[in-house]
């Protein structure tokens, strides 16, 4: 689960210190063992890797500097095609997804934080599908979405090609993928509901504004961090889309719903050109990487005026 | 008008999984028949029975039992390396925590997909490909595990620690009776949810795994889902035995779960 945090406040000083110099380094080391060898270690050699013709069948791996990233660029190699075909997919499941991923949450959220017997079962109810794996998520949804036999069609009395034809296929994935992951924004945005200052809504209604106006004047700037949290981690786990287009759709129809995630498994575990499969990883990381940079930037604009 | 909302939102969300059970205890023209039906008219298990042979073609008892494997694995040595990292890192004094707990923090923002094609090396180095290992040791590295838990143990009041140093205890004393035991519902929340990610893991074994014997439940039902292009039964039922577990845990331990989520994503 990708799940980052603002840091928290440094640990109180314990005052009397009664410990040999190693001790710390003691309760350190088997977690240091682990993050080194299956953390740091692949880190660096990923970009070691995409700096090599690192063909797992070949003997000899030589480098070739930045050849790996360049052919990326270079619309006349065997990759290129494949790669970006890849790209602009998980691109358009981002774009599609990330909207409903955070306003639908936001608008549960808003929900679940009046006061009504329940609540908690709702909550509940809502993060559920989330505990599922994306294994069973993609087969249940192939099923229910099978055009001719799927309860979907079957409820809606209609003969829609869900799965079979654009754009029903994004439709299908972005819904499926909104079933499955919303619980867990709608429980973080939850969370920071519950932590803006109640005075400041009681000031609103004093001043008479409307719910609207509330909620555009004090919740959304109130949620400020949190949003920046969660529309990151969305994007993020958008890039990652691989399950449900592998056993929804599997790439099709043609080769539309094909992710960037999988061409890239494909090019380095099936076709094993390791190398050239990391510089996609890589390439994909910085393109994330400067999406985030925007991000920060443009919510930084945005002051709560309250906090200022 | 609030509670028809709340109430079609319910079956929108449960539905599904209502959908998955109710179609695998359907015979098969039952299960594809247009219309399709709501209730089975006559429930059976025969999707199951077949499935739950451990010497069947689609051993799903065997992957069922490979995933609690590498799960329990996977959940029991995040919590021993987290927790004692995050023991020093909390609570400890040495050079270099600053700096160590930057660089652990900062990988939570390495996109996984990185790591999966190095990682496939290293695993293979290691002699790991096919093995119970490859599944539960790697995703044990994640900075999160750490992270969630130095932010539980430093809110801990340091009167007590500094009380039992005065008694005489060690810090391994200290950590294990008094900090872990002040510490249980984050231990349990970090159980529970590196035992899901754990359970629930598709990318990972897909690749790492080879023999139809060793498979965890998420990638045996791909094979199923090959195998049995059309039996609708059969596949909801390995969906089915692969969500029960994790659908169980959630429900004795939702408060936890929710409770932790809310927590990773803001607070600390």
């Amino acid at each position: 689960m990708a799940t980052t945090a603002p840091a928290a406040p440094p640990a109180s000083p314990t005052r009397i210190r009664r410990h040999a110099p190693w001790t710390p380094y003691a309760f350190m080391a088997p977690f240091l063992v682990v993050f080194a060898t299956f953390v740091l270690a692949p880190a660096v050699l990923g970009i070691w890797m995409s700096l090599h013709d690192w063909d797992f069948m070949l003997p000899s791996k030589p480098f070739i500097g930045l050849d790996n990233y360049l052919a990326l660029f270079d619309s006349t190699s065997a990759v290129f095609e494949e790669f970006w075909n890849g790209m602009r997919a998980t691109a358009i499941f981002t774009v599609a997804s990330v909207p409903f991923l955070v306003a639908v949450p936001l608008g549960l959220a808003v929900l679940l934080n009046r006061r009504f017997p329940g609540r908690t079962f709702f909550r509940a109810v809502f993060f559920m599908p989330y505990v599922l794996g994306v294994a069973v998520v993609g087969l249940l949804f192939r099923f229910m979405l099978d055009p001719n036999i799927g309860i979907v069609n079957g409820l809606l009395g209609t003969t829609t090609p869900w799965i079979t034809a654009q754009p029903w296929a994004w439709i299908s994935l972005v819904a499926m993928t909104v079933w499955w992951t919303l619980g867990f924004n709608t429980i973080i945005y939850l969370a920071g509901l519950q932590d803006i200052p109640r005075e400041l809504y009681d000031a609103a209604k004093v001043d008479g504004a409307s719910a609207w106006q509330v909620f555009r004047n004090v919740t959304l700037p109130g949620l400020r961090t949190v949003h920046l949290f969660v529309v990151t981690i969305t994007i993020l786990a958008s890039a990652n889309m691989f399950g449900q287009a592998l056993l929804v759709t599997n790439g099709g129809p043609g080769d539309s719903t094909r992710t960037a995630l999988i061409v890239m498994l494909a090019e380095g575990l099936e076709s094993f050109r390791m190398g050239s499969a990391a510089a996609m990883s890589y390439l994909l990381a910085i393109f994330l990487g400067i999406v985030s940079i925007v991000q920060v930037l443009a919510m930084r604009e945005r002051r709560p005026r309250w906090r200022s | 008008m609030f509670w028809l909302f709340l109430l079609v939102l319910t079956v929108i969300f449960i539905g599904p999984i209502v959908w998955m059970f109710l179609t695998s205890i359907k015979t098969n023209p039952e299960a594809t028949a247009v219309p399709p039906t709501l209730l089975p008219s006559s429930p059976t298990f025969d999707a199951y029975e077949g499935l739950l042979r451990l010497d069947g073609a689609y051993p799903v008892l065997r992957w069922f039992l490979n995933s609690l494997l590498a799960a329990t694995l996977h959940m029991v040595l995040v919590l021993a390396i987290a927790s004692t990292a995050a023991y020093a890192l909390a609570r400890l004094h040495f050079r270099g925590r600053g700096a160590l707990f930057v660089v652990i923090v900062s990988t939570l923002f390495i996109p996984g997909f990185v790591f999966l094609i190095p990682n496939y090396l290293i695993i293979d180095r290691l002699g790991w490909l096919d093995t119970v290992w490859a599944l539960a040791v790697p995703g044990a590295a994640g900075a999160f595990g750490v992270f969630f838990l130095r932010q539980f143990f430093a809110m801990l009041p340091g009167e007590l620690e500094e009380a039992a140093l005065i008694d005489g205890a060690n810090q391994w004393q200290i950590f294990t009776r008094i900090v872990l035991p002040n510490s249980k519902p984050a231990l349990a929340t970090l159980a529970v949810l590196s035992f899901l990610s754990n359970w629930n893991d598709f990318v990972w074994p897909i690749y790492v795994l080879f023999s139809p014997e060793r498979l965890t439940l998420p990638a045996g039902l791909r094979l199923l889902q090959g195998a049995y292009t059309t039996d609708y039964p059969v596949i909801m039922a390995g969906a089915f035995v692969a969500s029960v577990p994790v659908l169980i845990l959630f429900l004795f331990t939702q408060r936890y779960v929710i409770e932790g989520v809310s927590r990773s994503g803001l607070k600390g």
